[in-house]
């Protein structure tokens, strides 16, 4: 039950996101195939699957790294709805810098390693016009401060970090310019399981404290569960199971749902 | 080569006509899009990539035979790199050559703008190892030219910020990042930063990268814009220092070490623009007075 | 029925076991029930005769095969997530058995943080995390500590701390005295008392019969709602 983790801002009435008929074929196979859903403001949903199920194909349609081959992502941008997999590539790229953030599973995929952990954070900013160093630093300095990074360690590059703390950069880095929707593929993947705790309760106070949302892809129930208010379950390309987080692991529908409910090992 | 030719002749300044009006092609186009990367077909030369292939394609693209040529490395006619170019010209386009830079109507040059302003007229052809300005931080050259075409130039001042966070100032001394009539971001090739405020000139700037096959131009007069913070502003930066030979208190100094007990002195780096002076009667501190300059 | 805060209308409830044969086990039978605000409604029968399960139907927590669950006029059994997880911020509290939290986070803000989420100032709901923490005799040495690490019976309280921080018009209590000492059933039992004198509709489940006796005004068999089992 999720009962000791309600913790989202208030529900508007607007999607922020609307995905409609999305599919993805590698040639005669499936990637994803008639993939709908809306996903609101300040809310987190979590993809499930086991590996090749398509939720990472999904989440790499939804934001832009691959070109879907049919249906819609439509965004929120200023009250109106734009479909970014028909925007230009400008237009999607400056989404990426702005309103999106992208969380890799691997850090150095998301952080550039012989760059210091200031101008990692810096990047973004810079990218959208900031030249005041000062500012930029300060700013850094805030971001690395929430992420729980030490000051002192703003100069030092990613390579002389833990995976824990590669992974806190990658989310200041991300953060830093406010976006309105994270996409993030395995963010606690290959980490150990203290690290993982720290870095769920970090994201779950992001989440909160930003009114962000969230589109997170893992095979890892016990994340979901800490950090998604809803569910969406894949297999073989397809959604066969969404609802609320607790409802969908607590009492699953679908046969593949509680395969892999029942397959988690207990502690 | 044609019949008329005898063996062992070259065409006029080596390379054949196809190939220079290719590299004009790729002139003309940089020109139009001051401080954009035109791609072209560089050829082997008679000498080693790294040693100013790309310039002297380009001095052989433009070159005609009433052309005085002039050859400087670091600002210098008489090192080996420059003295062999001059030969080479010498040798495949008979052109005249000389060490004045008020003279000449081409200068290759290598990592430094001649002290001199230059004037209508004349072309600077500088040689160029690496041509891109973001390579150093973003590897991928499908993703450097998309950045290019975007307009995503955050990352350069990444570099900036590297600098300053690690060395307390902006501590790139060369090759430093400008900005092109206010949309594409350049490397100028190894010079000075102190050389970048001479970018905005009278003269023709040609850059030609012979390993990396790329082409790139300033037409006279463009603005050129070193990148900078509001707080960390550009600044030009030269040796606290008078030339020792000429007293020159405003021209890029090279530190010569003269012994080995710690013994050292700065002469003006352009040979040219220090000589003109000592005719003229200047004298630095070191300096003896010409006896029949 | 319109002035019942929480509303059960001939709801079925039945389990497949995809991967067992696909054998479906039907639960629950045309379970009805009204909670009026400022009503306690004791759900009670045999173990196994499906009391948590009518509870977690009325939280969201299990599907409703069929009926309507209508909890301050949403359906919990059609609503969709995002309408259930307003209604449990804002309306419907659940205090369940067993703790479950974020490792790393401290008590104080376990308990606060059904306040923060509906976006009271922090220093107001840490306030009232610390009377109630104190209320329930959790030592204030252990406020900066995460409740993973306390032991069972003070998990307990600090649940229904968290519980009882938020005063929801509608509260599902699942067995709140269990493990209690007498002092802090006690205090358990007040904080029932007083969530009934604001209004709020209470459903829960009391093996603690003199508590049951105390709280409840009313008793609702779920045996009732057993079917015949099939399978």
């Amino acid at each position: 039950m999720k009962d000791m983790i309600e913790d989202r801002a208030g529900a508007t009435d607007r999607p922020l996101l609307t995905v409609e008929g999305l599919a993805k074929y590698y040639g005669g196979r499936i990637g994803c195939e008639e993939v709908s859903f809306d996903l609101y403001p300040g809310e987190v949903m979590g993809i499930v699957g086991e590996s090749g199920s398509g939720k990472t194909t999904l989440l790499n349609c939804l934001a832009g790294h691959l070109a879907a081959d049919t249906g819609r992502v439509l965004f929120d941008r200023a009250g109106q709805m734009v479909d970014t997999v028909t925007m230009s590539e400008p237009e999607r790229r400056m989404l990426g810098r702005t309103d999106w953030a992208f969380v890799h599973q691997h850090a150095h995929e998301g952080l550039r390693m012989n760059v210091s952990a200031g101008g990692n954070v810096g990047e973004r900013l810079m990218g959208l016009g900031a030249r005041h160093y000062g500012d930029i630093r300060a700013k850094a300095e805030d971001w690395l401060g929430r992420v729980e990074i030490a000051a002192d360690r703003m100069d030092d590059r990613p390579t002389a970090f833990s995976g824990g703390m590669r992974q806190r950069l990658q989310i200041a880095r991300n953060l830093v310019t406010g976006p309105r929707l994270v996409f993030m593929d395995e963010p606690t993947g290959g980490l150990d399981v203290s690290v993982q705790a720290r870095l769920l309760d970090l994201l779950r106070g992001l989440v909160r404290e930003m009114g962000l949302s969230a589109i997170i892809v893992t095979h890892d129930l016990a994340v979901v569960r800490l950090l998604a208010d809803r569910l969406m379950v894949m297999k073989s390309g397809h959604v066969v199971e969404t609802g609320l987080t607790d409802q969908v692991l607590d009492d699953p529908q679908h046969a593949y749902t509680q395969l892999l409910v029942s397959s988690v090992l207990q502690v | 080569m044609s019949v008329e030719q005898i063996a062992g002749e070259y065409n006029f300044a080596y390379l054949d006509e196809q190939t220079k009006r290719m590299i004009r092609r790729a002139l003309l186009k940089a020109l139009a899009i001051p401080g954009y990367q035109v791609p072209f077909a560089s050829r082997e030369m008679p000498m080693p990539y790294g040693w100013g292939t790309g310039g002297v394609q380009i001095s052989a693209a433009i070159m005609v035979p009433e052309d005085r040529f002039k050859v400087i490395d670091q600002g210098a006619d008489d090192t080996t790199n420059a003295v062999s170019i001059r030969r080479f010209f010498e040798k495949v386009a008979q052109v005249e050559t000389t060490e004045k830079t008020a003279e000449a109507t081409v200068i290759q040059t290598r990592h430094r703008i001649p002290e001199r302003d230059l004037t209508e007229g004349q072309v600077l052809v500088y040689q160029v190892p690496i041509p891109e300005p973001l390579r150093f931080l973003e590897p991928s050259e499908v993703e450097t030219r998309k950045m290019h075409a975007l307009e995503e130039y955050g990352l350069m001042h990444v570099k900036l910020y590297e600098d300053i966070a690690r060395h307390g100032e902006i501590a790139t001394a060369y090759a430093y990042p400008v900005k092109v009539e206010g949309r594409y971001v350049m490397d100028p090739s190894p010079i000075p930063k102190f050389d970048n405020p001479k970018l905005e000139m009278a003269g023709i700037q040609l850059f030609g990268a012979g390993r990396e096959q790329r082409i790139y131009a300033l037409p006279p007069y463009c603005e050129v814009v070193s990148l900078d913070f509001e707080d960390y502003p550009f600044t030009r930066m030269r040796a606290e220092h008078c030339c020792d030979l000429c007293g020159a208190e405003d021209s890029y100094l090279d530190e010569v070490i003269t012994d080995d007990a710690g013994g050292r002195m700065f002469v003006c780096s352009d040979t040219d623009f220090c000589g003109e002076r000592r005719a003229a009667g200047h004298l630095g501190p070191l300096g003896v007075a010409e006896s029949a300059a | 029925m319109t002035d019942a805060m929480i509303s059960v209308e001939n709801v079925t409830k039945t389990f497949t076991l995809h991967n067992q044969g696909g054998t479906v086990i039907p639960v629950m039978e045309g379970a009805s029930l009204a909670v009026a605000p400022g009503e306690c409604v004791a759900l009670v029968g045999a173990s196994g005769a499906g009391k948590s399960t009518l509870m977690r139907m009325i939280y969201g927590n299990y599907l409703a095969a069929s009926g309507r669950i209508l909890v301050d006029g949403t359906d919990v059994a059609t609503a969709e997530p995002r309408e259930i997880l307003a209604l449990r911020r804002a309306v419907l509290g659940y205090v369940s058995q067993f703790l479950r939290v974020v490792p790393r986070v401290p008590t104080l803000e376990v308990v606060a943080e059904p306040l923060l989420s509906v976006g009271l100032p922090r220093e107001v709901a840490q306030e009232r995390a610390r009377t109630l923490l104190t209320r329930l005799n959790i030592p204030e040495r252990l406020w900066g500590l995460s409740p993973t690490t306390f032991s069972g019976g003070e998990q307990q309280r600090v649940n229904i701390a968290r519980g009882f921080a938020r005063q929801y018009p509608a509260l599902l209590l699942d067995e709140p005295t269990a493990s209690l000492d007498a002092v802090n059933r006690e205090e358990v039992l007040q904080l029932i008392e007083e969530a009934k004198a604001r209004g709020a509709a209470i459903v829960g489940i009391f093996h603690d019969q003199p508590a049951r006796d105390r709280v409840c005004d009313r008793e609702v068999d779920v045996t009732g709602f057993t079917p015949a089992r099939v399978a």
